[in-house]
């Protein structure tokens, strides 16, 4: 199903007009499910006009699936209400909680890699996948903390989720980069060890430094274009692996339409160039 | 307790003390997690989570933040948030009791109009959100033979809104600071009403006097238009009903007529 998909982009309601004149090929968009979590009107017309003329991808934020406990089952319901409406090319969240004991925290927060842990996590991402009827991609979050109790390294735990549950994978290459300097250890060592097979999309990203702390802490801001080493690991990535969905996500200091579809470009010549056929 | 505690998963508990953590506005934080917020880098998820929720208020009550300014608005919404954190990730709808916090909140004492301003901004998420559903246009009731008119029950639409302010020219202030245009002028300090609607998918606000709030909320109720009419000249004894019926359909206020309902 997502192998006609090339490069996209994160859909910014600034950027609505722009996005549905567009018409270059294999583009695709991305959206954050609970913004689109209404009863109609507006929102719901946008969404769908888009998905009218380019694929849709719903990168969720909020299921919660490192949480000790099982994923809101209004909110499941809420995510397979909305997918049967738009009819989405790919489905994804992240390895990392946010809400608990009925309260949502937006942030993607940390815990410690635990074979418990495992059991819990892959116990929820079945019983989504089973509520979508899908499957679904998990996204390697970015690291701030040095935590204590890890049993297992993130790239065996997502192969083991992956195993057990059937469930693709979503590496953002930018949050490997962003962990590697705040965790310090080798970005291409991740990249490398990273279960390729698993792999149903890619998210690039900008980044930088922590406003205090300086090049001490990096910080998966979305505020900036992809990075060069954020490209060198992309690339390194394609050729290991070939071409998947990519998309280049930015949140903030938004430029203008045709920047962002600048950067989507450079990301679709290398998913259609010689890295990713050698592959 | 001890039984309890003994049942409680390590990740459980991780979870328990760093929600507990993320929100402590001192030291007073678990031991097991004193060597996780002794990083710096901890900053960056209260800073994250107390932004996020700010963040929505802000964008969820924009004509509060005009009225009373960027930082007061954030410093309260801050407040709001420590005592009471999104109970659902759709923080469209975060915040959903804010004017009820205003009302009590001592530092918004002398601004009494702020509940009634902050209540409007929330109808315009509801009005924005709704159900989408079609709108009784004025060509139904004239079809009807002119003795079933009256024996009529009006639906308001799912994204209609109204409410009347007894003391305050509540609807002027908001709509007023609901954008950015510069409106000049006294305010002339009356009672009034509003009505909040989305035709063809777009928000939409007009005044509303005190029949008209009084005739939807019998429509509301499930009365007749006999039963609003009467409401309404109660509540207002020199109201023009044709003027408010022709007022409301062209807002989009009603969803459809049921006839012997």
């Amino acid at each position: 199903m997502t192998n006609f998909l090339t490069a996209g982009l994160g859909l910014k309601p600034q950027h609505y007009d722009a996005a549905l004149a567009c018409s270059s090929a294999g583009l695709w968009f991305e959206v954050h499910p609970e913004n689109y979590m209404v009863d109609g009107g507006p929102r719901l017309a946008w969404l769908e006009a888009i998905r009218g003329k380019h694929p849709i991808s719903l990168h969720g934020v909020a299921l919660s699936l490192a949480a000790d406990a099982e994923p809101d089952p209004a909110h499941l319901k809420r995510l397979t209400e909305l997918a049967r409406r738009v009819e989405p090319a790919l489905i994804s969240e992240h390895l990392a909680w946010s809400t608990w004991r009925g309260a949502y925290h937006p942030d993607l927060l940390p815990f410690p890699r635990t074979t418990e842990a495992l059991a819990r996590i892959a116990g929820n991402v079945c019983r989504t996948q089973d509520a979508l009827q899908r499957r679904i991609a998990i996204e390697n979050p970015s690291h701030y903390l040095k935590l204590y109790g890890h049993e297992w390294s993130e790239t065996e735990f997502l192969r083991e989720l992956a195993r057990r549950t059937g469930c693709g994978l979503l590496l953002d290459v930018n949050n490997v980069y962003v962990s590697a300097c705040n965790m310090s250890y080798s970005a291409e060592d991740y990249i490398d060890a990273f279960p390729g097979e698993a792999v149903m999309e890619i998210h690039l990203a900008g980044h930088a430094p922590d406003p205090k702390l300086g090049d001490a802490l990096m910080v998966d801001s979305h505020d900036a274009p992809v990075a060069p080493a954020v490209w060198a690991l992309y690339e390194r990535l394609i050729r290991r692996i070939g071409a998947r969905p990519t998309l280049i996500e930015r949140d903030d200091n938004l430029p203008a339409f045709d920047v962002l579809l600048a950067e989507r470009d450079r990301a679709a010549a290398v998913l259609r160039g010689p890295l990713a056929e050698a592959a | 307790m001890i039984d309890v505690l003994a049942r409680t998963t390590l990740l459980a508990r991780f979870q328990d003390d760093f929600t507990q953590a993320l929100l402590a506005t001192n030291d007073a934080v678990s031991p097991a997690l004193a060597t996780l917020t002794a990083q710096p880098a901890f900053a960056i998820y209260r800073n994250t989570v107390l932004k996020g929720c700010i963040d929505a208020l802000q964008a969820n009550y924009p004509a509060i933040n005009r009225l009373v300014g960027e930082e007061w608005l954030r410093a309260a919404a801050e407040v709001y948030v420590r005592d009471a954190l999104p109970a659902l990730p759709m923080l469209l709808h975060y915040g959903t009791d804010f004017a009820d916090f205003l009302a009590r909140f001592e530092p918004a004492a002398e601004l009494s109009y702020l509940p009634g301003v902050a209540r409007l901004d929330r109808f315009w998420t509801e009005v924005h959100a709704a159900t989408s559903e079609d709108t009784l246009i004025p060509a139904a009731l004239t079809q009807l033979a002119s003795g079933n008119f009256f024996r009529t029950r009006l639906q308001p639409h799912a994204a209609t809104r109204w409410a009347w302010f007894g003391s305050a020219p509540i609807y002027t202030i908001w709509s007023r600071n609901r954008s950015d245009a510069v409106v000049d002028g006294d305010i002339d300090w009356h009672a009034e009403g509003a009505l909040l609607t989305r035709p063809l998918d777009t928000v939409q606000w007009r005044a509303l006097d005190r029949a008209g709030c009084a005739f939807l909320d019998t429509c509301a109720a499930g009365g007749t238009v006999t039963d609003a009419a009467q409401a309404a000249l109660e509540a207002q004894p020199d109201a023009d009903l044709g003027q408010l019926m022709a007022s409301l359909l062209d807002a989009g206020a009603f969803s459809r007529l049921d006839l012997n309902a």
